[in-house]
């Protein structure tokens, strides 16, 4: 903002105006977000957001138990880090020809996963369901490990083609030259050069994967497989009417990871609004 | 051909339940006993139960509502006047604002619905504050419920469109504007005339992206109303799932599931036909 230093009164109006109406609307978002928080210290919350009448920890330590967070908190992990891994491996290995080399179904390929990108998800499950019950794997870890990073991979392979053009293709023809493979290029040469692109995509898709909860609650029945964000709800459905200092201690807890890799995506990206360049269109 | 895995998920998890969706569709499968494990083919059943359910209509409207409201008009207007006001106001707020907005957008959905649950509820905190004031709040969720989810989605979604569109404002150049301040237009005229003309891409992006993020959500809705109170709320994947799972009508649910992959797909097919993001 250089052309603001020497500022007119009009100028210092506006930008006061400005202040006032982003702190008000600031505001508006602080209040159900300062619930989770203020609530998670009070044993005795409400619905209301206040400050702790009773300050404590006791919430955290009444639901650090095996069943009530480190088991679910696992599962997510297992999910999120299983989804994660699969989807960089695929979209690597397919982005690389996709980038490289000039093919003919290139085009309607890309066509076709941006048409993936657009579908929305949530309307599948139904059908999902049911071709899961068909394929037995309803209630399988693996099965919604591979659904989770089927669903992430057109997004994953869009964002992992757009890194991979930006390594310049010089140093592969170098490596081609001295009889390297497109496979050993691939991985000695293109991936290190790209390594805090595939670092976004990995946290894109595990961010995602760490959030869902209609795909896990529709696929995964027994309570001993299911992730976070699936137990958090039974609890709400349970507890939720007298427990809410507990509930939202869980809900804080299960948020941390994902708010953690938000910022540390946005120091590989440079910018705190990190994500949205790869989903603008 | 490093493609195949990635042709192998797509084609058994993405095209897989595409299709199983519009077969489904023409089958009376249950949810248990004898029509889960085979199904009989009952033709067009499924859909003339539908377009006779005054609830599906009804699903409808409550959808178009839900997206035009809070995703048309709520996420990109107000993403639009964050993009703005952060440009002209000062860095700190700039950046404690800017993460509030994130904050809500990239906590997992299930706690952002408890979060607006609590807000909006009886005793929660909306009535709090406006007891503060004197007034006498609702029961948000039950008297006004399609209102309470617009506003959670609005709060839940709009860093998306603030983000867009500040990277967007940012590539203005802005020799453009200040010549037009020179010739005289003031702060309104130049948004009209210079500064929404010049990121109408972002814009027109923007608005169908958010349409089909907003058409496919579940989770808020599900936790904050279960669609209720009966089907006030009850949006078409919610509709959806109540159907197969509440009522364990899979195939009738799978109806309604097809009708919106039809919608998402025709969706789809005008974003890139209009658009033609850059494939190369």
């Amino acid at each position: 903002m250089s052309q603001m230093t020497i500022a007119a009164p009009r100028q210092r109006f506006a930008r006061g105006a400005s202040n006032t109406i982003l702190i008000i609307i600031g505001l508006c978002f602080l209040v159900p977000l300062g619930w989770i928080l203020f609530a998670s210290f009070d044993t005795r919350a409400t619905l209301a957001v206040e400050w702790p009448k009773n300050l404590s920890i006791d919430n955290f330590t009444a639901i650090m138990t095996v069943d009530q967070t480190w088991r679910p908190l696992w599962n997510s992990t297992l999910l999120s880090t299983g989804a994660a891994v699969i989807t960089v491996l695929a979209s690597i290995l397919a982005a690389y020809p996709l980038s490289r080399f000039a093919m003919r179904f290139n085009k309607p390929f890309m066509y076709a996963v941006l048409f993936g990108t657009c579908l929305p998800i949530t309307a599948m499950m139904v059908p999902v369901y049911s071709l899961f019950v068909r394929l037995n794997l309803l209630d399988s870890l693996w099965g919604t490990v591979f659904f989770m990073a089927a669903t992430s991979l057109p997004m994953a392979i869009w964002m992992t083609k757009n890194f991979m053009d930006g390594v310049p293709i010089s140093l592969e023809e170098a490596a081609w030259t001295d009889g390297a493979s497109a496979m050993v290029t691939l991985r000695a040469v293109v991936l290190p050069l790209m390594r805090p692109g595939l670092a976004v995509v990995f946290i894109f898709v595990f961010i995602q994967a760490w959030g869902n909860f209609f795909v896990p609650f529709v696929l995964l029945l027994s309570p001993e497989k299911q992730p976070a964000a699936v137990s958090i709800f039974a609890f709400f459905g349970q507890h939720g009417a007298v427990a809410y200092g507990q509930l939202a201690a869980f809900s804080l807890i299960y948020s941390i990871p994902v708010l953690g890799l938000y910022v540390l995506v946005s120091r590989f990206t440079g910018s705190s609004f990190a994500m949205s360049g790869a989903v603008k269109g | 051909m490093p493609l195949l895995p990635a042709v192998a998920l797509l084609a058994l998890f993405m095209l897989g339940p595409v299709l199983w969706s519009f077969y489904g569709s023409f089958t009376n499968a249950a949810l248990t006993g004898v029509n889960a494990a085979n199904p009989d083919w009952v033709g067009l059943d499924n859909y003339r139960k539908l377009f006779a359910d005054p609830d599906f209509p009804k699903a409808i409207w409550l959808t178009v509502v839900f997206v035009f409201a809070s995703a048309v008009v709520g996420q990109n207007v107000l993403g639009v006047l964050l993009a703005m006001l952060m440009r002209s106001s000062q860095k700190i707020i700039r950046v404690v604002v800017g993460t509030l907005i994130v904050t809500a957008w990239i906590l997992p959905e299930i706690v952002a619905a408890f979060a607006a649950y609590a807000f909006f509820s009886k005793e929660g905190s909306l009535n709090s504050l406006l007891a503060i004031v004197g007034i006498t709040g609702k029961s948000w969720l039950y008297a006004t419920p399609m209102l309470a989810v617009i506003l959670a989605n609005v709060w839940r979604g709009t860093a998306f469109s603030m983000m867009v569109y500040s990277a967007a404002l940012n590539d203005v150049p802005p020799e453009i504007t200040e010549a037009a301040t020179v010739d005289g237009a003031g702060g309104y005229k130049r948004l009209i005339y210079i500064t929404l003309p010049m990121i109408r891409r972002s814009i027109s992006t923007n608005l169908m992206l958010t349409t089909l993020q907003t058409l496919s959500v579940f989770t808020l809705i599900y936790v904050m109303t279960a669609g209720g109170p009966g089907t006030n709320s009850s949006t078409l994947p919610i509709l959806a799932y109540q159907q197969a799972f509440k009522f364990a009508q899979v195939g009738y649910g799978t109806a309604i599931a097809t009708i919106m992959l039809i919608i998402g797909g025709v969706f789809a097919v005008i974003y890139i036909r209009t658009l033609k993001p850059e494939v190369d």
